[in-house]
């Protein structure tokens, strides 16, 4: 009788594990997407480890918004307001009443989704730009309300709340700093709600949700309950980007009612247009675009500052752009960016990556 | 005679300040098929609406012994009420299948997929175009879709709007021959509403006229295929 060493058991479980994961590769992506997040601070700058919490967490409010205008049709321009509200609710249960960060992303998840289904609610009398109005008025008055005086005693006011002391360290004693942790963290609920967004979009309900977004008629006689459908995406939408709101609360460790202006809201709205309406992993490519454009903006916009001083040093009468206006042509080359890309890719990054994998198979096949 | 499966009592129907329908008075028998027949702008479409709960209204409308008049659509919908909108509605970003489990959604999962074989025995076209976009069908093939959809409810009745619309003669006489196979097979009643007056005279047992948002003429359909002004006016010899 043969006796198989231990080794050998090993090496064949390890073999069969690759064989599956090869079969699965969606299971496989899945792990490989793990190992990168596990190891990626340990490598990275804290800077680096910064800007990709960051990526992070607009990854999951921009698709918080795809959620209501890719797959359901409804528009909005005030996310930036359920952002400001997640960021609060967080900031202030940590700072008034003491309550551990880690509570605070599931109530700050609950407070949005409840002030979304009520803003869901007057929304449903109200179509396309109409709607997209009403949410740019609720992304005014948010920051507005939070300096208000009767609040100021929770929200700090204009000054805002300063989080410094209560950002989460790596509890039992992992040898991370903060910026790893706080990375680990926003790593872990990013995984989580997008595995909430993909098994919604394909679940019963989000079918629902697209069949509203392509025909209400429609969607009315096979008896899908419209007013709920779109109260509860609205709700839900508004629960994703409150939970990136609370993140952001933790990575900065400071809220102020300046943080959360309407740009904000246009920059989710970008990132959303940008990754591909109606595609959920665009989120991250729009993410990276309103994370680094801008900064690639400001360089160029410096970059031509510095080109037309090179060129006075020739011809003395060629007009100088200055550092005041290079800042002023940062926004310049960011619309000259935002409009090329509209203009190459119509349907964002996702429709992009779509044509080359159809032009692959064709190639292939 | 039985109590009728669904009947208006004068019905009323608006936008907004403007009314469209004038006390309409109509019945149709369970398992018949009812037409309802007019010229263009007569209310036919918005007599549709009112009976699934799409417009305001006043008056009373019941199906199989309930008052519906004041229920939301999607609580008419679940009561076995289909709706087949014109126009085609389907959902054109998405796949048939998706398109036919969408119809399904009220109902249990664990059937549907068996009442989706059921629609590809009435429409085998369906089965081929299976994974294929909705908007890519032809036209035909798209209305084929839409009362499939309406099939996966396993409706009583299906409310029908102009099926015939814009596709050709011999696509309508296949489809209407399929819709008296639903209606004899499937026992699902019919009220249907339509341009093409010969062709739903024909297969309709009882038709009702519409003029302006008025019932001005009603009867078995025979009775009312034979009248020289229906002819005249309809049926065009």
């Amino acid at each position: 009788m043969k006796t198989t060493s231990p080794i050998t058991t090993i090496i064949a479980a390890i073999g069969a594990t690759v064989i599956t994961l090869a079969q699965n590769w969606k299971v496989a992506g899945f792990i490989f997407i793990l190992i990168i997040g596990a190891i990626f601070p340990l490598w990275a700058s804290g800077v680096f480890t910064f800007q990709i919490s960051q990526l992070l967490i607009y990854a999951i409010a921009i698709a918080g918004l795809n959620l209501l205008t890719g797959f359901n049709g409804q528009f909005s321009l005030g996310h930036s307001a359920f952002y400001a509200i997640g960021a609060y609710v967080s900031a202030v249960m940590m700072t008034q009443w003491d309550i551990p960060f880690y509570l605070t992303i599931p109530i700050a998840a609950a407070v949005c989704f409840v002030f979304g289904f009520l803003f869901g609610l007057p929304a449903l009398r109200l179509e396309g730009i109409y709607l997209a109005l009403a949410t740019f008025a609720l992304a005014i008055a948010t920051p507005q309300i939070l300096k208000f005086k009767p609040v100021e005693h929770l929200t700090g006011g204009v000054q805002g709340l300063a989080l410094f002391h209560l950002k989460p360290e790596a509890p039992f004693g992992l040898p991370f700093d903060q910026d790893q942790w706080t990375f680990y963290v926003t790593f872990a609920v990013t995984i989580l709600m997008f595995f909430i967004a993909f098994s919604l979009v394909n679940s019963r309900s989000g079918r629902a949700m697209k069949a509203i977004r392509d025909n209400q008629i429609a969607a009315k006689v096979t008896g899908i309950d419209l007013s709920l459908f779109k109260t509860l995406t609205f709700g839900v939408s508004a629960l994703f980007t409150g939970v990136a709101g609370a993140l952001s609360a933790m990575l900065i460790a400071f809220v102020a009612p300046d943080s959360f202006q309407i740009t904000l809201a246009v920059a989710i709205f970008v990132g959303m247009v940008v990754g591909g309406v109606g595609w959920i992993p665009g989120a991250f490519l729009g993410g990276l675009f309103i994370l680094f454009v801008p900064n690639i903006a400001e360089h160029i916009a410096f970059g031509l500052a510095a080109f037309f001083d090179l060129i006075r040093k020739v011809i003395p009468f060629f007009p100088s752009i200055g550092e005041q206006s290079a800042k002023g042509l940062t926004g310049t080359v960011y619309g000259v960016f935002l409009i090329l890309l509209i203009y190459i890719m119509p349907s964002g990054l996702a429709g992009l990556l779509r044509l080359a994998v159809q032009r692959l198979a064709r190639a292939r096949g | 005679m039985s109590t009728p499966l669904l009947s208006a009592k004068n019905l009323r129907a608006f936008y907004g300040p403007t009314q469209i329908l004038y006390d309409l008075n109509f019945d149709m028998q369970k398992g018949g098929i009812t037409t309802l027949l007019g010229a263009n702008g007569a209310g036919k479409t918005t007599t549709l609406r009112a009976l699934s709960g799409m417009v305001k209204t006043g008056g009373e409308i019941r199906f199989d012994g309930k008052l519906i008049s004041s229920k939301d659509t999607a609580d008419i919908v679940r009561l076995g009420v289909a709706h087949v909108p014109e126009g085609r509605g389907t959902f054109v970003r998405q796949t048939v299948e998706e398109n036919l489990q969408l119809g399904g959604i009220t109902q249990p999962a664990g059937q549907i997929a068996s009442d989706i074989d059921l629609v590809f025995t009435y429409f085998p076209r369906l089965k081929e175009r299976f994974r294929q976009q909705a908007g890519t069908l032809s036209g035909g093939e798209q209305q084929m879709l839409a009362i499939g959809r309406a099939l996966m409810l396993r409706p009583k009745v299906m409310l029908l709007d102009e099926p015939s619309f814009g596709l050709a003669p011999l696509i309508v006489q296949e489809m209407f021959s399929i819709l008296r196979r639903l209606n004899e097979k499937e026992k699902v009643s019919m009220f249907l509403v339509e341009q093409n007056a010969s062709l739903a005279l024909e297969l309709a047992d009882h038709a009702y006229l519409l003029e302006t948002g008025r019932v001005v003429m009603s009867g078995p359909a025979k009775e009312l295929s034979q009248d020289e002004n229906i002819r005249r006016a309809y049926l065009g010899y």
